[in-house]
């Protein structure tokens, strides 16, 4: 990279939260992961197991 | 210097062995290199297999051809799903993530002893797969749903291929780890990198769920376990079975970046604004399992309705912003590169005589316009009452997986030959109209399907004609039209995809080697910059006015509105049903 | 480059550019009315498929459906009992490999509960030319309501694959005036 940074240096300090978020890989693969398993996996699970019996 | 000559690099106190890209100055760890090398051919094998399991599928669906017995069909069905769905793509996507993390971040590859045991177990597993299909009792389909058994061993081919994914998509993750900790790069990772990051994240959860429901299968199939229920089956595999074709769209939009960057220059029209889409892709793409589950009793409608909108169309928001911001950057690119008459002349003098430029193109058009609307409405719970397992479903990820994907990553290799590699393209007369052919094929494959689905024809099946059947049913002659023409296009694109394969593999037999005085020359045709200095100017913030991609996009979107309504008309008109 | 790392070391506060901004906003509002209009049908629409689903044995709903058969048996067809039930009432349906049992007779404009399940496999169940298609489990007894609005002679094809004998699978719905 030619140029280092257009921010001066105090700036680097507050990186803000979503950039911090973006840059982090672990957390956004602990969300990826939650998001589908609570939401397409657990909640369809439940209503599966939840189907009433025939009389 | 020789772009053979290689040198040890001592980083963190660890050695690895590097060498200098001549094209970039990007150190190549040697140990990423081969792996990378070793995907690849891997993933070219399985496509040229699977290729042709496609091509005997479409002739046999084609009836004045009907080529295949109906045994046959079916296991050949069955094979052209796994070999290419799975095989093909997920091989390619490990070159995709090494090369994403140890060469873009300039970084030695974690564990390559475990890439190369992630590598073993895939290929193993794949293997194992096949045999079990091609010895005829396991023709259940790519979806094997219970309670129709295959034999173990293609249960347990799948589970070794996805333990190794999963290990490829760890070494990836620890590649990341490592090249920060040895700050190899500062700040943020690239782009590219960072769509890689997302594919890689809904790889892990499609393994899980992969692992999850296959174990258990397997062992049912061994007699272990007495019963899978078939809903619970369908819900879990699919979180497998559709995560796993968003892997795709994740890693074709990264490598839409990477193209677009090499070949024209193109830079991100916003960081903040690309890599929010990538996180909505995180968060919400792998909901849009439920597509397969919208016409399945026992699952409720608010539950359809969340998941099957990938919670209220925010994956979709993503998508249709990489629609906008891939072209627009390409668009600011020219411009920047000189082409600024009228709306599109940046578009008109693109190098559409490189194949990866093109392929890059083509495959971001077709991916928008056929793949993209087409699972919008076809995963829109009352539309897909008209649709489920219709030939629109394969019409629709034809366009996706085959139009997008494949040919994205086609695109890549003609720059992966050089830059990996080190082999000039060879046939560059032919390598230029592959794209095209491939191209047209496929659109071609994909609407002949959606337009028989449209008119109810059965997906996975053998005799649309009934000729065996106790009672008799005449599908609209159109249908049989349809079917001509998708063989046909089939044929076009097994030349397109015969063309790669033997580009490809003969670049790597025979092609000139690549040093530094030819490296930029073998990436292909380039645009002549007028302004090259301006290229390093960062394209943000309203420097630039896009009207072609407004205009494009203003074209897309109304596409996708019209026939979004159209499909809602269709279903105003059947039973009234509830 | 989309290769390199951002340049502006702090890049999220960067200005995103107007054209960009009126897509984002076209695209999230786009997506606002594509998820109303799924949950606007469920309100308003006549085409949603029932969620009224039991758990039962193929045994059992084998059972159920013979019964059924039995009781409004009006002729056979092609060696198949052709079933005609009162208006309005529940009907059934089974699938196996590889045919639809029985053939059913309704009436055009009356509405019907149409009792689906499978015996063995899954299959799909395909109304055509109608063109509906509604996924059947073994195990799962789905109650369709619907209502028939042309008369003729429909098919119910299979499009969920069931083995070797999958493209012979064919099921006959009648519908005729009152």
């Amino acid at each position: 990279m030619a140029t280092k940074t257009k921010e001066p240096e105090a700036a680097s300090e507050r990186i803000p939260p979503m950039q911090r978020l973006l840059d982090n890989p672990f957390l956004l693969l602990f969300l990826g992961v939650t998001m589908p398993t609570v939401l397409y996996l657990m909640w369809g699970l439940m209503e599966i197991t939840q189907i009433p019996i025939a009389e | 210097m020789s772009i053979a000559e290689s040198h040890s690099g001592i980083i963190g106190g660890i050695a690895a062995r590097f060498r200098t890209c001549p094209a970039t100055g990007l150190q190549i760890d040697l140990a990423a290199e081969r792996l990378i090398k070793a995907n690849a051919v891997a993933a070219v094998v399985f496509l040229l297999v699977g290729g042709v399991f496609g091509l005997l599928v479409a002739l046999t669906r084609w009836p004045a051809v009907h080529l295949l017995p109906a045994d046959m069909f079916y296991l050949v069905l069955t094979a052209h799903g796994l070999d290419v769905l799975l095989l093909w793509i997920l091989f390619f996507e490990m070159a995709v993530l090494y090369f994403a993390s140890a060469v873009l971040l300039n970084c030695r590859l974690a564990a390559p002893r475990f890439a190369w045991l992630a590598f073993i177990l895939m290929l193993v597993g794949g293997v194992l797969t096949n045999i079990a299909v091609l010895q005829g009792d396991s023709s259940v389909m790519f979806t094997s749903y219970v309670p129709m058994q295959a034999s173990p061993n293609f249960y347990l081919g799948l589970i070794l291929f996805a333990v190794g994914a999963l290990i490829g998509c760890l070494v990836f993750l620890g590649t990341l780890v490592i090249a920060k900790e040895e700050k190899t790069y500062e700040g943020s990772i690239p782009l590219v990198t960072f769509g890689a990051l997302t594919a890689c994240i809904i790889a892990i959860f499609t393994i899980a769920s992969g692992a999850i429901i296959l174990i258990p299968t397997w062992l049912w199939s061994l007699g272990y376990i007495s019963h899978i229920d078939t809903l619970m089956y369908k819900l879990i595999w699919w979180g497998m079975g559709h995560s796993s074709q968003q892997i795709n769209v994740a890693a074709h939009v990264a490598v839409w970046y990477a193209i677009a960057a090499i070949t024209v220059g193109a830079k991100p029209l916003s960081e903040k604004v690309s890599r929010t889409a990538f996180l909505m892709y995180i968060l919400f793409l792998q909901l849009a399992s439920a597509h397969h589950l919208l016409v399945e009793p026992g699952i409720s409608a608010e539950w359809k309705v969340f998941n099957t909108s990938y919670a209220m169309y925010l994956a979709v928001l993503g998508s249709l912003i990489h629609g906008m911001t891939v072209p627009g950057a390409i668009e600011a690119a020219q411009r920047r590169n000189g082409f600024v008459n009228g709306a599109f002349e940046w578009l008109r003098k693109a190098p559409w005589g490189n194949p990866a430029f093109a392929g890059m193109f083509l495959s971001l058009v077709l991916f928008g316009f056929l793949g993209g609307i087409s699972g919008v409405v076809l995963g829109t719970e009352q539309i897909n009452i008209l649709m489920h397992n219709t030939l629109y479903v394969p019409g629709h990820f034809h366009a996706t997986v085959v139009a997008g994907t494949t040919l994205a990553f086609m695109a890549l290799t003609y720059l992966v030959l050089p830059l990996i590699f080190q082999r000039k393209v060879i046939l560059p007369g032919l390598a230029k109209w592959q794209p095209y052919l491939f191209a047209i094929g496929v659109s071609g494959i994909s609407l002949f399907m959606m337009g028989a689905g449209t008119l109810g024809v059965s997906r996975r099946h053998w005799d649309i004609t009934f000729s065996d059947a106790a009672l008799s049913f005449d599908y609209p002659s159109a249908a049989f039209l349809m079917l001509g023409l998708n063989g046909l296009s089939a044929i076009l694109a097994a030349v397109g995809g015969g063309l790669y394969i033997v580009i490809t593999v003969g670049s790597l037999l025979f092609g000139e080697k690549v040093t530094a005085d030819n490296v930029v020359e073998a990436l292909g045709p380039m645009p002549t910059r007028k302004v090259s200095e301006a290229v390093k100017e960062y394209g943000n913030a309203g420097t630039f006015h896009l009207p072609g991609t407004y205009i494009l996009v203003a074209v897309f979107f109304t596409a996708f509105v019209l026939y979004y309504f159209v499909n809602w008309k269709y279903v105003s008109d059947l039973w009234p049903m509830g | 480059m989309a290769l390199t790392p951002p340049e502006a070391k702090i890049w999220w506060n960067e200005k995103v550019e107007r054209g960009e901004l009126v897509w984002i906003v076209i695209a999230f509002l786009w997506g606002l009315v594509m998820f109303f209009m799924m949950v606007y049908w469920h309100l308003e629409g006549q085409q949603n498929l029932s969620n009224e689903v039991y758990r039962i044995s193929p045994e059992k709903f084998l059972a159920k459906t013979e019964k059924f058969t039995e009781q409004y048996k009006v002729r056979e067809e092609a060696g198949i009992p052709v079933a005609k039930a009162p208006a309005g009432s529940d009907v059934y349906m089974l699938a196996r490999l590889w045919e639809w049992w029985p053939i059913l007779e309704l009436e055009k404009g009356q509405t019907y509960r149409v009792h689906l399940s499978s015996v063995d496999w899954q299959h799909g169940f395909s109304l055509q030319p109608v063109n509906v298609n509604i996924q059947v489990h073994p195990g799962l007894e789905h109650v369709v309501t619907i209502t028939p609005t042309q008369t003729g002679e429909f098919s119910v094809v299979c499009n969920e694959f069931c083995g070797v004998g999958h493209h012979t699978m064919i099921g006959r719905i009648h519908v005729v005036d009152k």
